[in-house]
């Protein structure tokens, strides 16, 4: 690794020159400190709110950090949760690009779950180089159209993206019960309606010498796709320029209708994915339990994350942390499991009020830092 | 994958010294020769299915030298998973007892293997030999039975002749639950309906309210149900002046006057058996079943509003069933498309395993499985 000198050069002022480059980092810094300061004062009402509870705060965190984080087991328990909710986390960074609110995901996650287990039955015997993929894209295909019809919807007859897709989802839920009970329902599943358990050579398997399946990976990788296609593509440019005012997009000669559409459908066929995962990964068949709230956590995910997709990466696995957490403070604090909610409902919150802040601290004001 | 911002090697290396500066404050934990882990789907007090668990792992609380660690709202999902495996880990629990019956395959299927020292006992699943993991076992009770007997209060109890059950799927447990009571009330009159209204989910307040409203207005003036928790069901059913039999736990204290009886878990018993067994040194055999007479059920106490004639009837038909072998499912009997069940002289006593998988709904239930 090359060596970086940092030292002050003389010249022009610019990037390179101290007053320079303390203002661009005060510039940068306003998008990091503000989410962070607004975690930590959400974490901090919510120690207040233990303390009213007659909680000790510092023994709720050392909990947390322990199950979350503290050990190899909570290491792995944090990151085994974290592969739905990056997914989950980009169906709806990707439409808020052009400024769309999209919260039902959880939609996508079943119908994607639930493609991915019927098509399973069919390609039983197949070489699983062949059939995985096959089943990834039905998935993918299943969820796109599903939240790929919220875009069409949106653009076409105008309808609120928002309370389409979180309709939308209550209908899927209510057809992946109807389907693992009826038409795909494996018959020996008694008492937990199911379809046919897939064959062992079609489960996706853990990353070799840890206890976390390969959706972890494929969840970053498709972060990663995410943040190049909004950030170095014309597509994310365009899509952004829609996102700040569509009219003017329009006039500029933009697709905006097809932009719409194809970043739903896209969000939509990576929470799709989610559902492949769960199905092939985890449950190793499409059931109820594929309505697990993924979805829905990972909208605070991607809100946290402020729709950057590479920040979706640490805030999905601080958010899995906290889950991976709340089993062992409901055992040695005896709280209720609810508390996890309570906490992330509270971090949410500080995180939109913080939103207000940005451009009206004058930490962050490059100027202040310009030597006059 | 080389693409991964961790190091196996060096997250774990991290991981390790992160631990150790971590000034954690000591659980007060006492020192224990067993420690029992209890894993519920829903809320502990839900004054049903996971109630009925925690009171059950409340009495095993109460034995000398038992740990009991409880989580509730633990879905079925890799969350159960991973709930085990903290118990495992961080409160040294070598007994379990996860109760949801979609917490067995495939979850606990994947921790057992992993965990061959350990015992993982599962409510409702049929453990297979052969099949199965050995460090796994199944347990559940005939509770029908207790429907059957609620069906004999509700009998009494009607004079609509119509009484009503809100029920959340239609598998097999479900299922055994509505024509048992249906039956037990047709010993009593044989003109009498049994309206059954699935919500399609386990536990969804408002379509069981809903339900229940349903039920009343098409006449029913009896309704018992099949939901994790029965609350909702016996409130709305109480404030439309319907009798109620209860299910799963004791509902009587939400409305006394007009509780009939109800089909309660006796899990208490069950758990300290086993619990016992365990720290004797023994082995749970690896599926269990009881009813009534083994003590796996019991029924609430009956209300003040079961007729003399009710209770008599009750009370025989209970110590029948307590000596074994009692049959509610017998010829001559038909489902209610017809087809027949079960021919005359011909029988399904209560721990027939064919009722484990039923999946009709005798005659005289309104209703339809699909």
């Amino acid at each position: 690794m090359a060596v970086v000198d940092h030292s002050p050069v003389p010249g022009p002022r610019g990037l390179a020159s101290p007053e320079g480059w303390l203002a661009a980092l005060a510039r940068r810094s306003e998008a990091v400190l503000i989410p962070l300061g607004a975690l930590i004062a959400g974490l901090a009402v919510f120690g207040l709110f233990l303390m009213s509870q007659g909680k000790s705060p510092a023994e709720f965190y050392g909990l947390v950090y322990k199950a979350g984080f503290g050990t190899a087991f909570s290491w792995q328990n944090t990151l085994s949760r974290t592969a739905p909710l990056l997914f989950a986390a980009l169906c709806v960074a990707l439409p808020a690009r052009l400024g769309l609110v999209v919260i039902g995901g959880e939609g996508a996650i079943v119908m994607g779950g639930v493609a991915c287990g019927a098509l399973a039955g069919a390609l039983s015997g197949w070489p699983p180089a062949l059939a995985l993929p096959l089943m990834a894209a039905a998935g993918a295909l299943v969820g796109g159209v599903w939240i790929g019809a919220v875009g069409w919807l949106r653009h076409v007859r105008g309808v609120n993206e928002t309370i389409a897709s979180l309709l939308m989802a209550y209908i899927a839920i209510a057809l992946m019960n109807h389907l693992v009970e009826g038409p795909f329902r494996d018959p020996a599943s008694l008492n937990k309606p199911s379809t046919a358990p897939l064959p062992e050579a079609l489960r996706v398997g853990n990353i070799p010498g840890w206890d976390v399946h390969w959706g972890l990976i494929f969840g970053m990788l498709a972060c990663l796709l995410a943040w190049i296609l909004i950030e170095r593509t014309t597509w994310g440019f365009a899509a952004r320029i829609a996102g700040g005012n569509a009219r003017a997009a329009q006039v500029q000669g933009l697709p905006v209708g097809r932009l719409i559409i194809g970043f739903t459908a896209l969000g939509g066929a990576l929470a799709g994915l989610a559902g492949v995962f769960e199905v092939t990964a985890v449950h190793g068949s499409a059931n109820a339990s594929l309505a697990a709230g993924y979805g829905y956590t990972g909208i605070l995910v991607a809100f946290l994350a402020r729709h950057n997709p590479l920040v979706i990466i640490p805030v999905a696995i601080l958010l899995a942390g906290f889950e991976a957490s709340s089993g062992l403070v409901q055992r040695r604090m005896d709280l209720p499991d609810a508390t996890t909610l309570v906490l992330q409902g509270i971090v949410f919150v500080a995180i939109l009020m913080s939103e207000t802040l940005y451009g009206r601290l004058r930490l962050f004001a490059p100027e202040r830092w310009r030597s006059t | 994958m080389t693409s991964t911002p961790f190091s196996r090697r060096g997250f774990l290396k991290t991981s390790a010294a992160l631990a150790g500066a971590a000034a954690l404050p000591k659980a007060a934990f006492a020192a224990g020769d067993l420690t029992v882990g209890f894993i519920y789907v829903g809320p502990k007090d839900d004054y049903g299915y996971n109630q009925a668990h925690a009171e059950g792992a409340g009495a095993v609380k109460a034995l000398a030298g038992v740990t009991v660690v409880e989580e509730e709202n633990v879905a079925e999902t890799i969350d159960v998973q991973k709930s085990m495996e903290s118990m495992i880990n961080f409160d040294g629990a070598t007994l379990l007892f996860p109760t949801s019956f979609g917490y067995f395959d495939p979850h606990i299927l994947e921790v057992a293997p992993k965990n061959p020292d350990l015992r993982f006992q599962h409510c409702g699943g049929l453990w297979q030999d052969g099949v199965h993991p050995t460090n796994a076992g199944s347990y559940f009770g005939y509770i029908g039975m207790g429907q059957y007997l609620n069906g004999i209060t509700a009998g009494y109890a009607t004079k609509t002749k119509k009484i009503g059950f809100v029920a959340a799927k239609p598998i097999p447990q479900v299922l055994l639950n509505i024509n048992s009571f249906l039956l037990g009330a047709r010993s009593v009159d044989s003109e009498i309906t049994c309206q059954v209204i699935f919500t399609g989910e386990w536990s969804l307040a408002v379509k069981e309210a809903e339900a229940t409203n349903a039920l009343a207005d098409a006449g029913c003036d009896v309704v018992t149900c099949h939901v994790d928790g029965p609350k909702v069901v016996m409130e709305t059913g109480a404030a439309r002046g319907m009798y109620l039999n209860g299910y799963h736990a004791n509902q009587s204290s939400l409305a006394p006057e007009i509780y009939l009886t109800g089909a309660e878990w006796n899990w208490a018993k069950v758990y300290e058996d086993m619990v016992k067994t365990t720290m004797d040194g023994g082995t749970i055999p690896n599926f269990v079943r009881g009813g009534l007479a083994e003590g796996f059920i019991k029924m609430s106490p009956l209300g003040p509003a079961v007729s003399d004639e009710a209770r008599n009837k009750f009370e025989a038909t209970k110590a029948e069933i307590m000596k074994g072998g009692f049959a509610a499912i017998k010829g001559p009997l038909k489902d209610n498309k017809g087809n027949v069940i079960a021919t005359e002289g011909q029988a399904f006593e209560e721990s027939d395993v064919a009722l484990e998988s039923m999946d009709y709904l005798v005659e005289g239930v309104i209703g339809a499985t699909s």
